[in-house]
C-alpha cells in the first residue's frame, strides 16, 4: 500500500482545504455532491454495498496526483538507503541488492490501479514529523475536527432525504420503530449466516475438493457446474498458453476455459493493446500480464479491478519466490513452451492458501499492511535489544511472531521489509500447512522478491509451542494457529544454518529469563481485544484501523458479531467496497458513509491512516461518527502498543 | 561429523554418540512420513510436499548402555532443491535414501543419489536403500513396481542397507534406524565425546560454540 507521501500535518485537508474548509465542504456536498469540490463525502443508500462503487466513479472529479509507489515497513523513511544500488554496501550478500526498480516491478501495493501511474519521485512521510504532530493536542482536533464538525451538524432534513426512502418513510411511525427495535438485536451478518442464503451456501461450499474426473467422462457436466459455481477462480498460464496453475478443477476439468481465456488474451495483443479487465454477467474477470507468465482472476465477490490486480500480483510473487525472475526467465528463453509446473512442483500448495485467503477475504491482503501483537511499549523495547543481543553476524532479518502477529523484527538499517515478501513468508508458515506438519526446525531457500528478485535467501524456521515448554524442549506437537510462536531468522548465507539455530536458541533463553517470553504468551493467548473493550458503548460492530507510515493496521475481534467464514467474508466485502470507493484512481473521497441494509459504514483517509468501520444498520451516523473518533482517540494513546514502530535496527 | 558428548555425565560405561543422517529421494516417495513416523511415531494420511528442508532429531537406545542420537536432515525431493542437496549430505554420517515401490522410476532416481553419495560423500558413509509405501502393496499386490529381490541385490551389490518400509503401518521403519545406529561406529565417536566430556564442567559456551549441538533435554530423554 503506498502511504501517501505527506508529511503535512494538517491531514484531513490534504486536499488543500483547511479542517475548518474540509468540514464546510461536507457540509456542503452532501445535499449536491456533484459540487465544485468533488465529493468529499458519498453518502448513498444502497443495499448492495459493492455497488456503490459505481456512485463515485460517476462524479469524475479532477485526478489526484499519483499516489508515491514506494513502500517501506517499519519505519525506515531514508529514501536513498532503500535503494540499494552498491554491491558494496553489503559485501556478504550472496544475491544482488536490489534496486528500486526491481522493488516496482514485483510491487503488488497499488490499489489504486494499475499502468505506471507511479511516480518514481514519490514524496516520503517522515515518521518523526508526522508522529510529533500526533502526540500534540492542536493538531489532534485538526485531524478529528472535519469528521467531528460534520456529524452531528447536518442530521436534518436534507440528510434524511439523501438517506432515502427507509428513513423517510419509516422513521417516524411507532411501527417502524418497533420492527427496528427488533433489527438492532438481529444481527443481519449472523442472519444471513443461518438462513438459506444463496452466498452463504456457495460460500461455505467454495473451497470444497472436487470429485475425481471419470475417465468416460459419466460426471463431467456435475463436476464444470460444480465448478462454475465457484465464487472466484484464478489461472495462471504462460504467455503460450500452458496451463502453469488453477485454483480449482484438474487440467482435463479446465483445459477448455485456458484455451478461451488464453484466446482472449492473445487476441488483444495481437492489437498492441492489452486486456485489463473486462465483465460477462456478475462475473469480474482481471488479466495481470507479466513477462512469460499471464494471471487471470474471476471473481463474484465483487472486489475492485485493483484489488483483484493485487491478488494476482501477490500469486505472480509467490512465483518469483520460489523460482526468481532471471531463472523463471531463462527457462522461457531456453524455451518457449516450457512447462512451468513441473519447476514449481509442490508449491502449489503456497499457491493455494494464498488463493484462499483472497477469496475469505484478509485485512491483510487488502490493506496491503500487516498486524502486530499489542504489547507495552517497555516490553517490546526489552524484546528488541534482546534480538539486538543476540544477533549472529550473517543475520539479515529477524522476525518473532505470534499468533499471526508480528511481535518484533530485528533488520538491517539499510533494508526494511517489504509487506508482499512478509505475506508471503506468513502465507508459507501460517496458512500452508507443511512447514508447520514437519514439526522441526525448517530452512529453506526462497527469493523474497520485494527485497531482490533475483536471488535467493535462505530462512530458518521454528515454531514454539506457546503451552510453556523450556527452552531446552523443541515443541513436539503444532500448535493452532491462534497460539503458535514462531523464530523467523533470515540470512543471505547458504550455510547459515547451525549459525541461526544458536541465535535461536540464544534468543529463546534470553526472552525466557527477562521475562518477555510469558509476556508474549500472555499477549497471544488474550487476543484482538472486542470492539466494546476499545470503545465502551459503542455503536461500532468492527473496524479496521491502518497506519500508513507504519504500513500495519489494527482493529479489534471479529467476535461476537461476525462469526464464521460466511459473516466474515461479508464484513470484508464491505471493507473491499469502501477501499475500493475511496482508492480509485478519480476519487477524491475523505470521508465514505454507506448506509446498506444490514450496516451502515464509514471509510475515513487522511495522509496518516485509513479508518473502516461498520455499525448495524439501524445506528445513527452520529453514533458512528462518535464512534470512529473514540477509534482514533484509541489509536493515539495505543499508538506504540498497537504498531511497531522502527523495530530493532542495526 | 563429530559425535557429542553426553550432556550430562551418564553411567559409567555409558555410550552416547550423535550422527548426522540425511534423507534423499524423488519427491513423494514418503521421506518426511519416514521421519515422522521414526521421530514422532506418527503418520499423515495427506502430506504436503516439504519445502526446503526440515531439521529433526531422534534418539534411540541400542542396549542398556548405547545410546545413539541422530541429527536427521530431511529434504525436499524437488529438483529445484538438487543443487542445496550437498549442504546436507556433506559431513553427514549417514543416509537413507528412499524410493517408491510402486514406481520403478523412483528406483533410478534412488540409484542415482547413491551414486552421487558414494562420489562425492563422506567417504565411511553408511547408506540405506528404503523402499517406502509397503503397505500399498500389501493391500494390492499387483501395485508392486520393484520387485523385493531386484532392489536388494542392488543394495547388495552398491554395499547398502536394505529395507522394505511402510511408515503407515510403522514396518521396519524402527528396525531400518536402529539397524543404522548399529553399522555407526559408536566406539570411535563415543571414544571423542568421553574425551570432550572432561571439559565439559566449564562448557557451558561449548554448546553455542559447536554449532549443531542439540540441547541438554533431548539427550537425556532417551
Amino acid at each position: 500500500m503506498p502511504h501517501d507521501g505527506n508529511a503535512q500535518p494538517d491531514s484531513t485537508g490534504a486536499v488543500g482545504s483547511t479542517p475548518e474548509n474540509a468540514a464546510a465542504e461536507i457540509t456542503n456536498a452532501l445535499p449536491k455532491p456533484g459540487a465544485e469540490h468533488g465529493p468529499l463525502v458519498n453518502v448513498r443508500d444502497d443495499n448492495d454495498a459493492n455497488n456503490g462503487l459505481d456512485v463515485s466513479r460517476e462524479l469524475t472529479p479532477p485526478p489526484l496526483p499519483p499516489r508515491p509507489g514506494q513502500l517501506d515497513l517499519l519505519g525506515d523513511r531514508d529514501h536513498g538507503s532503500l535503494q540499494i544500488r552498491k554491491k558494496a554496501s553489503r559485501p556478504q550478500l550472496q544475491t544482488r541488492p536490489t534496486t528500486a526498480l526491481s522493488r516496482a516491478d514485483v510491487h503488488t501495493q497499488n490499489h489504486r490501479d494499475i499502468s505506471g501511474s507511479r511516480s518514481p519521485g514519490s514524496r516520503v512521510l517522515s515518521r518523526k514529523q508526522s508522529y510529533a504532530t500526533l502526540g500534540r493536542k492542536g493538531s489532534d482536533l485538526d485531524d478529528s475536527g472535519s469528521l467531528r464538525s460534520y456529524a452531528p451538524t447536518n442530521f436534518g432534513d436534507e440528510t434524511e432525504s439523501l438517506l432515502g426512502v427507509m428513513n423517510n418513510q419509516h422513521a417516524t411511525t411507532p411501527a417502524w420503530q418497533a420492527l427496528s427495535a427488533q433489527l438492532e438485536r438481529d444481527n443481519p451478518f449472523e442472519r444471513s449466516f443461518h438462513t438459506e442464503d444463496f452466498f452463504a451456501i456457495r460460500m461455505q461450499h467454495e473451497f470444497d475438493e472436487f470429485d475425481e474426473y471419470r475417465k468416460d467422462g459419466a460426471n463431467e457436466e456435475q463436476l464444470l457446474n460444480e465448478w462454475r459455481a465457484r465464487l472466484k477462480h484464478f489461472f495462471i498460464l504462460s504467455s503460450s498458453g500452458k496451463p502453469i496453475w488453477s485454483r480449482h478443477g484438474d487440467d482435463q476439468l479446465i483445459s477448455n476455459y485456458i484455451g478461451v481465456v488464453q484466446t482472449i488474451i492473445s487476441f488483444y495483443q495481437d492489437k498492441d493493446n492489452n486486456l485489463r479487465t473486462f465483465t460477462a454477467g456478475n462475473v469480474r474477470f482481471a488479466i495481470l500480464m507479466k513477462g512469460n507468465l499471464n494471471l487471470v482472476a474471476i471473481s463474484k465477490l465483487g472486489e475492485s479491478d485493483g484489488q483483484l490486480r493485487t491478488q494476482l500480483e501477490s500469486l505472480y510473487m509467490q512465483i518469483l519466490s520460489t523460482l526468481t525472475l532471471p531463472s523463471m526467465q531463462k527457462m522461457f528463453s531456453n524455451r518457449p513452451s516450457t512447462d512451468l509446473r513441473r519447476p514449481l512442483q509442490g508449491t502449489e500448495v503456497l499457491l493455494d492458501a494464498l488463493a484462499d485467503g483472497f477469496t475469505r477475504g484478509s485485512p491483510s491482503t487488502l490493506l496491503s499492511a500487516l498486524e502486530c501483537l499489542k504489547l507495552r511499549k517497555s516490553h517490546r523495547t526489552v524484546i528488541n535489544n534482546t534480538l539486538l543481543k543476540t544477533r549472529s553476524p550473517n543475520l539479515l532479518y529477524g522476525l518473532l511472531v505470534g499468533g499471526g502477529r508480528l511481535v518484533s523484527v530485528v533488520r538491517p538499517k539499510k533494508h526494511s521489509l517489504h509487506p508482499g515478501d512478509l505475506h508471503l513468508i506468513f502465507n508459507m508458515l501460517f496458512e500452508a500447512g507443511s512447514v508447520k506438519a514437519g514439526g522441526g526446525e525448517n530452512w529453506i531457500p526462497l527469493c523474497l522478491p520485494g527485497f531482490n528478485n533475483t536471488g535467493y535467501l535462505y530462512m530458518y524456521v521454528s515454531f514454539l509451542s506457546s503451552s510453556g515448554e523450556t527452552a531446552e524442549e523443541r515443541p513436539t506437537t503444532p500448535a493452532g494457529k491462534e497460539d503458535e510462536l514462531a523464530v523467523i531468522l533470515i540470512s543471505a548465507n547458504k550455510e547459515g544454518f547451525y549459525e541461526l539455530r544458536q541465535m535461536r536458541d540464544d534468543l529463546v533463553e534470553q526472552l525466557q529469563r527477562n521475562g518477555s517470553m510469558a509476556v508474549i504468551r500472555a499477549a497471544v493467548r488474550r487476543g484482538h481485544p472486542s470492539v466494546q473493550e476499545i470503545v465502551p458503548g459503542t455503536v461500532l460492530r468492527h473496524f479496521i484501523y491502518k497506519s500508513r507510515g507504519n504500513v500495519q493496521f489494527t482493529m479489534p475481534s471479529f467476535e461476537p458479531h461476525f462469526h464464521g467464514l460466511v459473516a466474515r467474508r461479508r464484513l470484508l466485502s464491505l471493507y473491499h467496497a469502501l477501499h475500493a470507493s475511496i482508492h480509485t484512481r478519480t476519487a477524491h473521497l475523505k470521508i465514505q458513509h454507506c448506509v446498506s441494509h444490514d450496516a451502515i459504514s464509514l471509510a475515513w483517509e487522511t495522509p496518516l491512516f485509513e479508518l473502516y468501520c461498520v455499525a448495524g444498520p439501524n445506528a445513527s451516523r452520529d453514533a458512528l461518527a462518535q464512534g470512529a473518533n473514540k477509534v482514533i482517540r484509541w489509536i493515539r494513546r495505543e499508538e506504540e502498543r498497537v504498531f511497531i514502530i522502527g523495530g530493532a535496527v542495526f | 561429523m563429530a559425535a557429542r558428548p553426553p550432556q550430562q555425565g551418564g553411567r559409567p560405561g555409558a555410550r552416547f554418540a550423535q550422527f548426522k543422517l540425511v534423507l534423499l529421494g524423488e519427491s513423494a516417495v514418503g521421506k518426511s512420513s519416514l521421519v515422522l513416523r521414526f521421530v514422532k511415531d506418527q503418520f499423515d494420511d495427506y502430506r504436503e510436499s516439504t519445502i526446503g528442508a526440515a531439521f529433526l532429531t531422534q534418539t534411540i537406545a541400542l542396549d542398556e548402555s548405547t545410546t545413539v542420537k541422530f541429527e536427521i536432515w530431511d529434504t525436499a525431493g524437488q529438483e529445484r532443491y538438487k543443487s542445496l542437496a550437498p549442504m546436507y549430505y556433506r559431513n553427514a554420517n549417514c543416509a537413507v535414501v528412499v524410493y517408491d515401490i510402486t514406481q520403478a522410476s523412483s528406483l533410478d532416481k534412488a540409484k542415482a543419489w547413491v551414486k552421487e553419495l558414494q562420489r562425492q560423500a563422506n567417504e565411511n558413509i553408511i547408506i540405506a536403500l528404503a523402499g517406502n509405501k509397503l503397505d500399498l502393496v500389501t493391500e494390492q499386490p499387483d501395485k508392486r513396481a520393484v520387485q523385493t529381490s531386484d532392489a536388494e541385490a542392488y543394495a547388495q551389490e552398491a554395499g547398502l542397507l536394505f529395507f522394505e518400509t511402510s511408515a503407515k503401518t510403522a514396518e521396519n521403519v524402527k528396525e531400518l534406524f536402529t539397524a543404522i545406529a548399529k553399522k555407526l561406529p559408536i566406539e570411535q565417536a563415543s571414544q571423542r565425546g568421553m574425551r570432550a566430556g572432561t571439559r565439559q564442567g566449564v562448557q557451558l559456551g561449548g554448546r553455542s560454540e559447536a554449532p549443531g549441538t542439540q540441547t541438554g533435554a533431548g539427550a537425556c530423554n532417551c
